[in-house]
């Protein structure tokens, strides 16, 4: 007997939606595998990993809170991912974008203005997409690959925040550590829950998801960049400009990874550091490929990706295992997922094996 | 600057340039088959764990890099299952491999992030290596490097003098035609990209048991992309990828120019340390601007997925 994949004559809907699922659960029995190979329990790896996440109201707004710079990173990604612009530099946007948003608070940082936040989540936004534009300049006018330049800029980030933290921007008064003054109150995204950490970002991110949708299914550009993505020559006949999908899909990762960044950083971080994120950024990817590209599946999708950051951290504390268990389970989640994908297009049918 | 000063320069230059050289090369036979395997980063520090973690239990250096060769093609494996045999987008696939292995290997490699390791002694080749100034930073080299130029002539010979090779690029440009003529597309794609996952493989290797040597999250660096992008500076071609590599060896080296040129000049060390990143982009800039260079030297059906019974 042989496993063969049989073309389907249309796209099964029903897997579409299943197949997030399929990876889901493949990658729950995975994980029981992984904990039994590391000679830990399996079932109580598995309670600590993915279900302490969630096991009070107060972890459950922690989810929350991982799960909106997901959001936001996500549904911006998932725009360009939409018409074949693979920006795969998000985590660099973020950070640029946490840059230009800081310095406006550390500028201002004795302001009490109402604008002051507007004005910081502004220049994040700003900040993301001029990062982004790099990229997208390159594409359009060099035919400069983009997958390769935008994760060039991650690193280029990095080091911009590392030289600034440990130069320019350090706090004086920090005892020589690598951050920046902690900013002022009024540079500080207000708490959306008593006794929570969950603030007024999570508003953003689902106002993001919001119009993520309507882009996508009620604008022409949005329509546009679909065919393109579904269609390259369809598009093209079309008359529907690649270069207007390029800079758009680029720019709307990038605003929306600067707008992740400055919420971080007028958020639970509350300063800029050399940890900003915890490759939020690239996980948003994965967010957005299981989301399978759209609002709603994203909102889902950032909160699972949520519990896997989150176990990570529960398994460093009651398992003794390093928390980067988090990006084995990230990493194998998007592979279960395009496996499963195989089940949209391809009927699967055991034949037999011809001699 | 004394001649000692300029042999040693030119001495870690080429270190610095071999593990992009091995890593690019197995990358450029995969994308030769029509495969754009974007995991090479995920497959180094993969590959970089494994062969610290057996050339610290062992002892010894080779079964470490056997180790990492093999390690890169389990890992090129799971690429090419997703990417072949499950027909899923080459792209995702390999960014899945490289978020996978840069996960997967900062958890498995915990451990030995406090060891270090001996290093390896060079290998002196008789009498070339007594030539001055070339000598020194030629042939009394460590042993990789003198695999990485076997490598890169086998690698030409292979692709341009054999039938196989013809083959190889056959189903890279047109792998209709080639499945067409009774040509297993699929199963010379995954002979390519087990090759590319070895060389990568052998590439993180290098890192970790011979450049520095030891084990640290995040020391790969972006080195597997930079190879990514080397290929396309190279158009594909085997020899220009020598000539690439050592310019970014040598760009991550700056470092060393700066301080023993003795220059007061005070650049703070992120910007000598970005130089490696900025020079990709620029160079993709540049070879990418002419839209015929790269149309003419990429292997036509790259990066597309072959459906076998089509």
């Amino acid at each position: 007997m042989w496993l063969k994949f049989e073309p389907r004559a249309e796209p099964s809907r029903l897997m579409t939606y299943l197949s997030p699922l399929l990876a889901v659960g493949l990658m729950f029995l995975s994980g029981l595998l992984l904990f039994w190979v590391l000679g830990k329990d399996p079932i109580e790896g598995f309670r600590v990993f993915f279900l302490y996440p969630m096991r009070d109201a107060y972890s459950i707004a922690e989810l929350f809170l991982k799960a909106t710079p997901l959001m936001l990173c996500a549904v911006g990604l998932s725009v360009g991912f939409k018409a074949n612009v693979w920006n795969i530099g998000a985590e660099g946007q973020l950070l640029i974008g946490a840059l230009a948003g800081g310095w406006v608070a550390l500028r201002f940082e004795h302001s009490t203005s109402p604008f002051l936040l507007p004005a910081m989540i502004l220049a994040g936004a700003v900040g993301g997409m001029l990062w982004a534009a790099i990229p997208a300049f390159l594409r359009t006018r060099f035919n400069a690959n983009e997958i390769l330049t935008s994760l060039m800029l991650v690193y280029v980030a990095e080091l911009v925040v590392s030289w600034l933290v440990h130069g320019p921007w350090k706090d004086p008064d920090g005892f020589n550590f690598p951050q920046t003054k902690v900013f002022s109150a009024a540079a500080t995204l207000p708490l959306m829950l008593a006794g929570t950490r969950v603030n007024i970002a999570l508003l953003f991110a689902l106002g993001a998801l919001v119009a993520g949708w309507v882009f996508m299914n009620r604008s022409f550009l949005g329509y546009q960049m679909k065919v393109a993505g579904q269609a390259e020559n369809a598009g093209r006949y079309a008359g529907f400009s690649a270069r207007r999908s390029v800079w758009f899909g680029m720019l709307a990762g990038g605003a929306m990874a600067g707008i992740a960044g400055i919420a971080e950083v007028s958020g639970p971080v509350g300063q800029i550091t050399e940890h900003i994120s915890p490759g939020y950024g690239f996980a948003a990817m994965i967010v957005a490929f299981v989301g399978r590209l759209s609002p709603i599946g994203i909102l889902f999708s950032s909160l699972l990706m949520a519990v896997l950051y989150v176990g990570g951290e529960q398994a460093q504390q009651y398992l003794s295992l390093p928390s980067s268990i988090s990006k084995v389970f990230q990493g194998m989640l998007l592979f279960f997922l395009l496996g499963s994908d195989v089940f949209i297009n391809f009927r699967p049918r055991f034949v037999r094996r011809r001699k | 600057m004394g001649l000692d000063f300029l042999s040693s320069i030119l001495f870690a230059t080429v270190v610095a340039g071999t593990p992009l050289i091995i890593v690019a090369v197995g990358e450029l036979v995969t994308e030769k088959a029509g495969v754009l395997n974007l995991g090479a980063e995920g497959i180094m520090c993969v590959g970089a764990v494994a062969a610290f973690a057996v050339a610290h239990h062992t002892h010894n250096p080779l079964l470490g890099i056997l180790a990492g060769m093999v390690a890169g093609m389990a890992m090129s494996l799971l690429f090419g299952i997703s990417a072949l045999t499950l027909m899923a987008n080459q792209v995702a696939s390999g960014l899945a491999l490289s978020i996978f292995g840069v996960g997967f290997s900062a958890f498995v490699g915990k451990p030995y992030e406090s060891v270090a390791l001996a290093s390896v002694p060079l290998v002196p080749i008789p009498l070339l290596h007594k030539i001055p100034v070339l000598g020194p930073a030629l042939f009394n080299q460590q042993g990789l490097v003198y695999f990485s130029w076997v490598l890169l002539g086998a690698v030409a010979w292979f692709l341009y003098r054999t039938k196989a090779g013809l083959i190889l690029r056959a189903v890279g440009e047109s792998p209709v035609s080639a499945h067409s003529i009774g040509y297993g597309v699929v199963r010379i794609r995954y002979q390519a990209v087990l090759f590319g996952g070895a060389m990568a493989g052998i590439g993180g290797a290098f890192m970790s048991v011979f450049y520095t040597p030891m084990w640290v999250e995040g020391m790969v660096a972006g080195r597997g992309w930079i190879a990514l992008s080397l290929v396309v500076f190279a158009t594909w071609r085997p020899l220009r990828v020598m000539i690439g590599a050592y310019l970014f060896g040598g760009c991550m080296i700056m470092q060393m120019f700066v301080q023993g040129s003795g220059a007061k000049v005070s650049i703070p060390a992120q910007f000598l340390s970005a130089l490696p990143y900025l020079a990709t982009i620029l160079v993709l800039v540049l070879i990418s601007r002419n839209r015929g260079t790269i149309r003419l030297n990429s292997p036509a059906s790259l990066g597309q997925t072959f459906l076998p019974d089509a």
